[in-house]
C-alpha cells in the first residue's frame, strides 16, 4: 500500500503514538530528571530541576545520586548479582527448553498444536501463583523435603527456600515458556528437506542435528534468550518470595528504595543505571528482530 | 512425516512434568483438610468457603476484574491501531521510535515501568487508584495485543482487499469490510491476553495504586509474605480454573474461524 499519507492515516499513527509517548516515554524522561534532583521533605519528595529568578532560568543538575550509587557496594553487588542470576538462569532455561521445543517440533502437526497449548497454559496463569506453588514445595518442612526424608535420601531437611538455588528454580520455572515458544517457532518453520539431504549424503542423525538443525535454529535461540534475559535482570517477585537476604537483586533493591526508604532521587538513579545496563541487550534484540523476515 | 524419537518423547515428558507438577501440588493441597502443607488431612472444601467469605479477597477480586476488563478493552483498541500502523503503514516519520516503544514494554522489567509511572502520576499530582492502575495496565498490555494483531494482519491475504478495491471499494471500506471480519478471532485473543496479563500483575499495580485500592494479586502477595496457607491455595485454584476455562474456550472459538478463513 503505497499511497500518499493523508489525514486519516496521520490520525491512525498519532493515536497509539501519542499514548505510548505519554505513558511510556515521558515517565522514563521523568525518572532521568528526578535522578538528577535532590531529596526534600514534602510532596513530590524531590527538588525541582529548574528555578526562575527574575528573568534568569537556573537549571541544577545534581550528579550526587549517581556518585553515591556507584560508590555504594550494596548497589554494585545487586547489579552484578542480577546479571549473574539472569545469565545462569538463561543458560539453564536453554538447556531445558531446547530439547522440549525440538521434541515438540518433531511431533505430528496435530499433537504439536496440543503440546504448544500445554506449554502456553502456565504462561497465561498467574506468575505469583506459580511462584507460590514452589514455596510450599521448597520450604524446610515442605513437600520436597518431607518426601526426601521419607524415602531416606537425606536425614536432615535441605535448606533450599531463601537461597539462590530457590531463585534459579523459580525463575527457570516462570520464564520457561518464553524460551520454548520462539525456539519451537523457529524449529517448526525449518526446512525438513535439508536434514533429509544431509542424511542421504551419509550424515549421522547426531551430525545432521549439530551441523544443520542447530545452526539454523540460532535465531530462535537468540530471541528466546533475549526474551528471558532482559526481564529477569529486573525481576522482583521471585527473589522477593523465594530468595534470601544474601541474594539482593536490583529489582528488589529498587522496590525497597521506593516503598521503604522514600529517597526517590537515589532510587531513580538506581533505575537509570539499570536502564543503561538493559539498553545494550534491548538494542541487540531489536536489531535482530527487525532483521527477521515476517 | 517426522517421527519423535525416545529422546524427544522423554524431553517433552520431563519438560511438561516440570511445568505442571507444582500446579498439581497446589491444586491438590487446596482440598486438604489439614492446615499443614505437608500433612494430608482428608478431602475438604473448607478453604474455598473461607476464601469466598473473605471480604478483603472478594473486594480485591472486584477491583482486579474491573481494572482488567477496562484496560484490556483499551489495550485491544490501541494495540490494533498500533498493529495496523506497524504492518500496513510501516514507514513514517519517527517509525523507529514507534517500533521501539511498541517492543520495549514487553521486555522492560516491570519494576522499571512501575517506578516511572509512579513518578509521573506523583509529579502530575494525579490521585493514584484504580484509574491509574488501569492506565498503566493498558499501556503495558497494548504491546502484547499489538503482537497478536500484527501476526494476524501479516497472515491476511492482501489479494482479498485488492479484489474489493478493484471492484470499486474505497481502501478504508475495503479494510473494514474484508480485513476486520477476518481479524475477529485475533481481537478476542488480544483482549483475553491483555485481560489475563492485567489480572496477574502485581508489580505495576503496586507502584501505581493509591491507598485503599488493592488488587487481588496485591492481597495474595501480602498474605503469602507471611507464609503458606491453604486459603491461598484455594484462591489460586479458582484463578487457575478461570484462566484454563478461558484458554480452552478461546481455543474452541478460534478454531472454526480458522476454517472459515481458509474457505473465504
Amino acid at each position: 500500500m503505497q499511497s500518499k499519507p493523508n489525514l486519516g492515516r496521520r490520525a491512525l499513527v498519532l493515536v497509539p503514538y501519542v499514548w505510548l509517548a505519554i505513558f511510556f516515554l515521558t515517565p522514563f524522561l521523568l525518572v532521568l530528571a528526578i535522578s538528577l534532583s535532590s531529596v526534600r521533605v514534602g510532596m513530590p519528595p524531590y527538588e525541582p530541576l529548574y528555578a526562575w529568578q527574575g528573568s534568569l532560568l537556573s537549571i541544577r543538575l545534581n550528579l550526587e545520586n549517581f556518585i553515591f550509587v556507584l560508590g555504594e557496594n550494596t548497589y554494585l553487588f545487586a547489579y552484578l548479582t542480577s546479571l549473574k542470576v539472569a545469565a545462569i538462569s538463561t543458560a539453564l532455561m536453554l538447556a531445558i527448553a531446547y530439547p522440549l521445543a525440538y521434541g515438540i517440533a518433531n511431533c505430528s502437526p496435530h499433537s504439536r498444536s496440543f503440546l504448544v497449548f500445554l506449554v502456553i497454559v502456565p504462561f497465561w496463569s498467574s506468575m505469583l501463583i506459580r511462584v507460590y506453588a514452589w514455596m510450599s514445595i521448597l520450604r524446610n518442612d515442605g513437600l520436597l523435603n518431607s518426601l526426601l526424608l521419607h524415602v531416606g535420601v537425606i536425614s536432615e531437611p535441605l535448606r533450599i527456600m531463601n537461597t539462590e538455588t530457590a531463585i534459579y528454580i523459580g525463575i527457570v520455572y516462570t520464564y520457561l515458556p518464553f524460551m520454548v515458544l520462539p525456539i519451537y517457532a523457529n524449529l517448526s518453520a525449518g526446512d525438513r528437506t535439508l536434514i533429509e539431504a544431509a542424511r542421504d549424503l551419509g550424515c549421522s542423525r547426531m551430525a545432521a542435528f549439530w551441523r544443520v538443525t542447530f545452526p539454523l535454529s540460532l535465531r530462535g535461540v537468540a530471541a528466546g534468550c533475549a526474551l528471558v534475559f532482559i526481564p529477569v535482570i529486573g525481576e522482583f517477585v521471585v527473589p522477593d518470595l523465594l530468595g534470601g537476604a544474601d541474594t539482593q537483586m536490583i529489582g528488589r533493591t529498587i522496590w525497597i528504595e521506593f516503598f521503604n526508604n522514600r529517597d526517590w532521587p537515589v532510587a531513580s538513579a538506581v533505575t537509570v543505571l539499570l536502564l543503561v545496563i538493559l539498553v545494550i541487550p534491548i538494542v541487540l534484540f531489536q536489531t535482530r528482530l527487525s532483521r527477521t523476515p515476517t | 512425516m517426522p517421527q519423535p524419537s525416545w529422546f524427544n518423547r522423554l524431553s517433552i515428558f520431563a519438560g511438561l512434568a516440570f511445568l505442571y507438577l507444582p500446579i498439581v501440588v497446589l491444586v491438590v493441597y487446596s482440598f486438604n483438610a489439614s492446615r499443614l502443607v505437608t500433612v494430608w488431612g482428608g478431602f475438604s472444601t473448607e478453604w474455598y468457603a473461607a476464601a469466598i467469605n473473605n471480604q478483603s479477597i472478594v473486594e480485591g477480586a472486584k477491583i482486579s476484574f474491573l481494572v482488567a476488563a477496562t484496560s484490556a478493552t483499551f489495550a485491544t483498541a490501541l494495540g490494533s491501531l498500533a498493529a495496523i500502523v506497524a504492518v500496513r503503514i510501516r514507514r513514517f516519520r519517527g517509525h523507529h521510535i514507534f517500533n521501539g516503544m511498541l517492543v520495549a514494554p514487553m521486555v522492560m522489567p516491570e519494576v522499571v515501568m512501575g517506578v516511572s509511572m509512579l513518578l509521573m502520576f506523583v509529579t502530575l499530582g494525579i490521585d493514584r487508584g484504580p484509574v491509574t492502575i488501569t492506565l498503566a495496565h493498558a499501556t503495558f498490555t497494548m504491546c502484547f495485543a499489538a503482537v497478536v494483531m500484527q501476526s494476524r494482519l501479516a497472515e491476511l491475504d492482501p489479494s482479498l482487499e485488492e479484489a474489493a478495491r478493484d471492484l470499486g471499494c474505497p481502501p478504508f471500506l475495503a479494510f473494514v469490510k474484508v480485513a476486520v471480519p477476518n481479524m475477529l478471532p485475533a481481537f478476542v485473543s488480544a483482549w483475553l491476553l491483555s485481560f489475563t496479563l492485567s489480572l496477574d500483575d502485581l508489580v505495576l499495580s503496586s507502584f501505581t495504586t493509591g491507598p485503599g485500592a488493592s488488587t487481588l494479586p496485591m492481597k495474595i502477595y501480602s498474605q503469602i509474605k507471611f507464609g503458606v496457607t491453604p486459603e491461598v491455595n484455594a484462591i489460586s485454584t479458582i484463578i487457575l480454573g478461570v484462566v484454563v476455562f478461558g484458554l480452552v474456550a478461546s481455543r474452541i472459538v478460534s478454531r472454526p474461524s480458522a476454517k472459515s478463513t481458509v474457505a473465504v
